[in-house]
């Protein structure tokens, strides 16, 4: 059985797992790990082969030498598939693979048929389109929350690669890597349930309503465009056409008035629920279950008693 | 500093959308088209440069004839003036050959800097700037939340899911700007009537000498097979609060198993 290519994002995310049970159906998964290799989840989940490419040629600078590596292995291995994450970095290293195969790359899929047939969620979760590679072999980039990742324990046998890579590969250099407070709650992009807080929750004080529930939940915490522009939560937590696209289980939207642009990135999420104290408000149209109120009042409530039941 | 900005005509993401039926590319006459709001952040960052350091700044875009509405509104903001690749072998271009053409156009102008947005509103698909420096040999820093400039060395701050890189790197070199980096000013009365008079130079395909068979349909390297509108959610229970909302919403929450 041919290889498929699975391309891991740092620290086993997730959505890597989600990756190797999709690439289970394409041919026989190896993982290709950049930096730290914990071979022993990815074998877990598939992974016959884990080649491990490591050092500061490919951790110390933007997306160029990772696509190097790759294009190399590619060429060696002549995988069925390679599959990535559709993250900025995984869709920025599936450009150059394209670019350097002269080869044709689709993302943002939500899944991918055994011949290698994508199905892609486009304008904002509105449209749904199947396409397909007709240059070289697919290259896929695949939403987080995609398919539910299953076991399917494979050898996991670690290959370090020979990091060749040139002058050009190391044009965009990382001079500082900044950390900021995450705490435990799920990655935005992976969480099965995701909190957001809009406009409404009207000061950053009282996003704390906001964790509050998604902890209660064990979600992740979100935010509007609005919320962010107001400066009420940073920027990497923005849910919408200019920020993060989410699908979980479970999407809360806390005085979210549901602005196109906030439903172009929730509005696949499996369920929906909305407190406004606006009726009229747009996300109602699309909620599985509205409270129009106070959310000041009905959240403090609604976070006492999954209290109670707990 | 001789700065590119590209600059994308986008369905309007706030109205419907659609795709052709022939041939599964984007609706464009039926839609209303606009600049891709993104875009407009990379020409204020480029004509802040410019008010810094000196220099020109040039529109680069690739489309339809239509397009020119989305060139003269960029104008109007401030930039000298504009290339618009247009050829109607283009239609259907992939991200793949669309990265073929703006780097050949790319080499005619001899950009120091290219600026862009992070993504356009309708593919957000976000490799352009790889492929282009890919393409060129240059660097690409993306996603910048801040740029600075000194002589020709470029340092960006760019948002990561667990906080934040400085990135650096030495012109020519592509840079792609988030929607955080700064605030697009209104075209004025006075630019807008400027925008009228600024040169925008056409390039068709033989002029960058590139085949029409290597691009457009015929040369894109993905094909799209078959398209369906997503059924519109529906919306479901409403209740109002009367003093028990909170409670009667964790109640829905545990008939679906989320509590």
């Amino acid at each position: 059985m041919a290889e498929v290519l699975v391309v891991v994002e740092a620290g086993v995310k997730k959505v890597t797992l989600e990756l190797l049970t999709i690439a289970r159906g394409l041919g026989s998964p190896s993982a290709v790990v950049f930096g730290e290799a914990d071979a022993a989840k990815l074998a877990e989940y598939g992974a016959e082969k884990v080649y491990v490419a490591s050092g500061d040629d490919v951790e110390g600078y933007l997306v160029a030498p990772k696509a190097t590596v790759l294009a190399s292995l590619v060429r060696e291995k002549q995988p069925a598939a390679v599959l990535l994450a559709s993250t900025q970095e995984g869709k920025e290293i599936a450009g150059r693979l394209a670019v350097k195969l002269d080869n044709g790359l689709l993302t943002d899929a939500v899944a991918v048929d055994a011949d290698g047939t994508a199905t892609q969620a486009i304008f904002a979760g509105s449209a749904t389109v199947k396409s397909k590679v007709t240059r070289g072999l697919p290259i896929v980039t695949i939403r987080p929350n995609s398919v539910t990742p299953s076991t399917a324990p494979a050898a996991g046998a670690v290959e370090q690669l020979a990091v060749a890579v040139s002058e050009a590969d190391k044009l965009a250099k990382v001079v500082e890597r900044v950390a900021e407070k995450k705490g435990s709650r799920p990655e935005l992009t992976e969480a099965s349930v995701v909190v957001s807080g809009g406009r409404g929750v009207a000061s950053a004080d009282n996003f704390k309503l906001v964790e509050e529930l998604a902890d209660l939940l064990g979600g992740a915490v979100g935010a509007s465009r609005a919320a962010v522009d107001s400066g009420f939560y940073p920027h990497q937590f923005q849910v919408g056409q200019t920020g993060k696209t989410v699908s979980p289980q479970l999407y809360v939207a806390l005085g979210i008035s549901g602005a196109i642009q906030h439903r172009a990135g929730m509005q696949t999420s499996k369920t929906i629920v909305a407190v406004n104290k606006d009726p009229e408000a747009p996300i109602f149209e699309l909620a599985d279950y509205g409270v129009v109120g106070d959310l000041f009042k009905v959240v403090p409530q609604a976070a006492e008693e999954i209290r109670k039941r707990k | 500093m001789n700065i590119v900005v590209l600059v994308k005509q986008v369905p309007d993401s706030g109205a419907s959308r659609d795709l052709n039926a022939s041939d599964f590319t984007v609706e464009r006459a039926s839609a209303s088209n606009v600049i891709n709001e993104m875009d407009e952040y990379a020409i204020e960052e480029a004509l802040k440069i410019k008010e810094a350091h000196g220099g020109e700044v040039t529109i680069l875009t690739m489309g339809p004839a239509s397009a020119t509405e989305a060139i003269r509104k960029a104008l109007s903001m401030g930039p000298d003036k504009a290339v618009h690749v247009q050829d109607d072998a283009l239609h259907g271009s992939c991200a793949v050959t669309t990265s073929k053409v703006l780097a050949v156009a790319l080499g005619t102008l001899n950009a120091d800097l290219v600026l862009c947005g992070s993504e356009s509103t309708d593919g957000r698909v976000q490799v352009m700037p790889h492929m282009l420096a890919e393409r060129l040999g240059i660097a690409a820093l993306t996603g910048a939340r801040k740029l600075t400039v000194d002589g020709n060395q470029l340092t960006a701050e760019r948002q990561t899911d667990e906080g934040y890189e400085v990135v650096t790197a030495a012109t020519p070199a592509i840079v792609s700007v988030w929607d955080t980096i700064n605030e697009p000013r209104y075209p004025s009365f006075k630019g807008i009537m400027a925008a009228k008079k600024k040169p925008v130079q056409t390039l068709a395909l033989a002029d960058l000498g590139v085949a029409a068979g290597e691009v457009g349909t015929a040369g894109s390297t993905s094909q799209v097979l078959e398209f369906a509108a997503r059924p519109e959610r529906t919306a479901g229970q409403k209740v109002t609060d009367e003093g028990d909302g909170g409670t009667q919403l964790v109640a829905y929450l545990a008939t679906e198993k989320f509590v």
